[in-house]
């Protein structure tokens, strides 16, 4: 008998990306699907490499300072603190402690705000529109909260190399409870709409797996890490700023359901749990907030001729929403400029999770596995299905529909 | 666990990189009202003892690496790799800098990601931005930098093969119309009270 051989399709070459040019860090994914399974994952990043250590390199201290500021729009105290943390240990400035407490106070609302920013972005991807305008309404407060405190939306400028530039008052007090009492209210709401809906569980529960061994070994950060039960938190761990003087717990979703599986859904909890977590620091700080200046030198002038003379390398570190940002700072006696400096952001850390976590999982799961570390959510503009034969593109606003659909074919069958 | 103290890290790092050992410090740095004090310990090591000294740190605990930074020092690149031992106790953690000084005549460099795979990103940016050429790395290709950036020139080194300066591109030089300041809009004219 002759057998016939059958020769299996062998599947498609899947493209994500490059990027929408507005948003901070595009990302393309390369996918090797199966029918609608992800077989593997390759990524390349760098469309919006913008050369900015290059830049640092040929700036004064204080010059690099607020360029650091300026990498990310999300996180506009997380570069400017860990940079100057690393020069101030190089120059062994002594950062005043009223200072250190304004630079928690303002950390801890950059979180409330990155992770209601995040939860919209999240609930978008899964087609729950109406808790995506829900985050980002109640987002809108802190927004404000942060410019009645530091004067910007975005871009605080708040922080100086050796303290603050802006003082936090009484008088600014009731309005900041105020927010908080606000936040407390939004948490009771967007915990029950994001964990107790049956729809957002059986999109996320199970999806996306980052295990603790594969965490452990490929050093991802944040709630990435936590919610795989990595207890990681620069916070805690290595106690900067105001932190050390406040006992912290690190935010793993066991908190609240007893377990650790590192899917999606445990890290929308552990966002939700730090947001709780930041209200607390917040009032907890504020109460105890101590007198004294607010900057070790006030004057440029002087600020600029001792970092002149300073000579050494140091580490500044910082745990932003999206996990630990560091700077390595190293300076030469009688340069304005740093000998050298590397910024190593948090989504550098995270992208090489995408690759367990996608793994396995269907086409239309990508967006929410993408947005679940928090990366700029970009890196979905463009899909091109590449098949022997034809190039088929997947716009940003088709593979959101796929998405969408999935949600709608769980929630029918519920119905049933 | 039983916690080394920075001073007993060193020295065991220092048994294990052997004669390639070049030298050691610890520092500390305190913040906040209670002065709560977080440990460093930076060992500067040849590249042979590299492997050798990380394993003795994998043994202490598996530690976290943050990125493997740089400085140009003229005739040598010096890679700076940042780990962390002792992460998930409370403000225990100990950051070890291990490094690594490398002539410029012969800029190669074993690769660790057999022993922490996320060390893969820090490693294929070093290898495109500074010219390092990394052994053994399991994925060689850029990672940052764009297909069609010149080979040979390695932006983060300060030499000539660095950014030469026709590469270089001033926004306010482009003559693009939101660039230039001159041709903003007139200020609004006082409102007569």
């Amino acid at each position: 008998m002759k057998t016939i051989e059958v020769k299996k399709p062998s599947g498609y070459a899947t493209q994500i990306g490059p990027a929408h040019p507005a948003l901070k860090e595009p990302v393309m994914f390369s996918l090797d699907i199966e029918g609608e399974r992800i077989k593997k994952v390759d990524f390349v990043p760098g469309m919006a490499h913008r050369g900015v250590e290059w830049m640092g390199m040929r700036r004064n201290c204080i010059q690099t300072m607020y360029l650091a500021e300026r990498i990310c729009g999300i996180c506009g105290i997380t570069h400017s603190i860990s940079f100057s943390r690393a020069v101030e240990q190089i120059a062994q400035i002594q950062v005043p402690v009223r200072a250190h407490y304004i630079r928690s106070i303002v950390g801890e609302l950059e979180r409330i705000h990155s992770h209601l920013l995040w939860a919209g972005v999240a609930a978008h991807e899964l087609g729950f529109d109406s808790a995506f305008y829900l985050a980002w309404r109640v987002r809108e407060n802190v927004m404000d909260l942060l410019e009645y405190l530091t004067g910007n939306r975005v871009h605080y400028a708040i922080i100086q190399i050796g303290g603050v530039r802006r003082d936090i008052v009484p008088d600014q007090f009731p309005r900041i409870e105020e927010s908080m009492k606000f936040f407390e209210d939004a948490y009771a709401k967007l915990a029950a709409v994001f964990l107790d809906d049956t729809t957002v569980q059986m999109r996320c529960r199970g999806c996306g797996v980052l295990t603790y061994d594969e965490a452990r070994e490929l050093c991802p950060v944040g709630p990435t890490a936590r919610a795989s039960g990595i207890k990681k938190d620069v916070r805690i761990d290595h106690a900067y700023a105001a932190y050390g003087d406040i006992e912290l717990e690190y935010q793993t979703p066991d908190l609240l359901t007893g377990e650790v599986r590192g899917d999606v859904y445990d890290r929308i909890i552990t966002r939700l749990l730090e947001v709780k977590q930041s209200i607390g620091i917040v009032r907890q700080l504020l109460a105890m907030l101590p007198d004294g200046p607010l900057l070790a030198i006030p004057k440029p002038a002087v600020l600029l001729a001792k970092l002149k003379g300073a000579a050494g390398e140091a580490v500044g570190r910082h745990e932003a929403p999206r996990g630990e940002v560091m700077h390595y700072v190293r300076l030469e006696a009688g340069k304005d400029e740093p000998a050298a400096w590397k910024v190593k952001a948090s989504s550098y850390s995270n992208y090489l999770s995408w690759i367990p976590m996608m793994e396995g999982e269907q086409i239309a799961d990508i967006p929410i596995i993408a947005a679940s570390i928090d990366p700029c959510i970009s890196c979905t503009d463009r899909v091109a299905l590449v098949r022997p034969d034809s190039r088929q593109i997947l716009t940003k606003e088709e593979l959101h529909r796929l998405s969408v659909e999935k949600t709608r074919r769980i929630q029918a069958s519920l119905v049933k | 666990m039983n916690l080394l103290t920075p001073q007993q890290i060193a020295e065991a790092l220092q048994a294990a990189a052997g004669a390639d050992f070049v030298s050691a410090r610890c520092t500390e740095w305190a913040e906040g009202a209670k002065g709560r004090k977080s440990q460093q310990v930076w060992i500067k090591i040849a590249r042979e003892a590299l492997i050798p000294t990380l394993k003795r740190l994998v043994e202490i605990h598996y530690p976290h690496v943050a990125v493997i930074a740089f400085a140009d020092t003229g005739a040598q690149v010096d890679l700076m790799y940042h780990f962390y031992v002792y992460w998930g106790i409370p403000h225990e953690e100990i950051l070890v800098t291990f490094t690594v000084s490398l002539d410029k005549t012969d800029l190669k460099v074993p690769t660790i990601t057999d022993i922490i795979p996320g060390a893969l990103t820090s490693e294929r940016e070093k290898q495109e931005m500074l010219g390092i050429e990394v052994v053994d790395i399991p994925d060689g290709r850029r990672l940052f930098l764009p297909e069609d950036f010149p080979q040979g020139v390695y932006p983060w080194r300060k030499d000539e093969t660095g950014i030469p300066p026709d590469m270089v591109k001033d926004l306010w030089a482009t003559g693009r119309d939101s660039c230039q300041f001159n041709d903003n809009p007139p200020p609004a004219e006082p409102k007569a009270e």
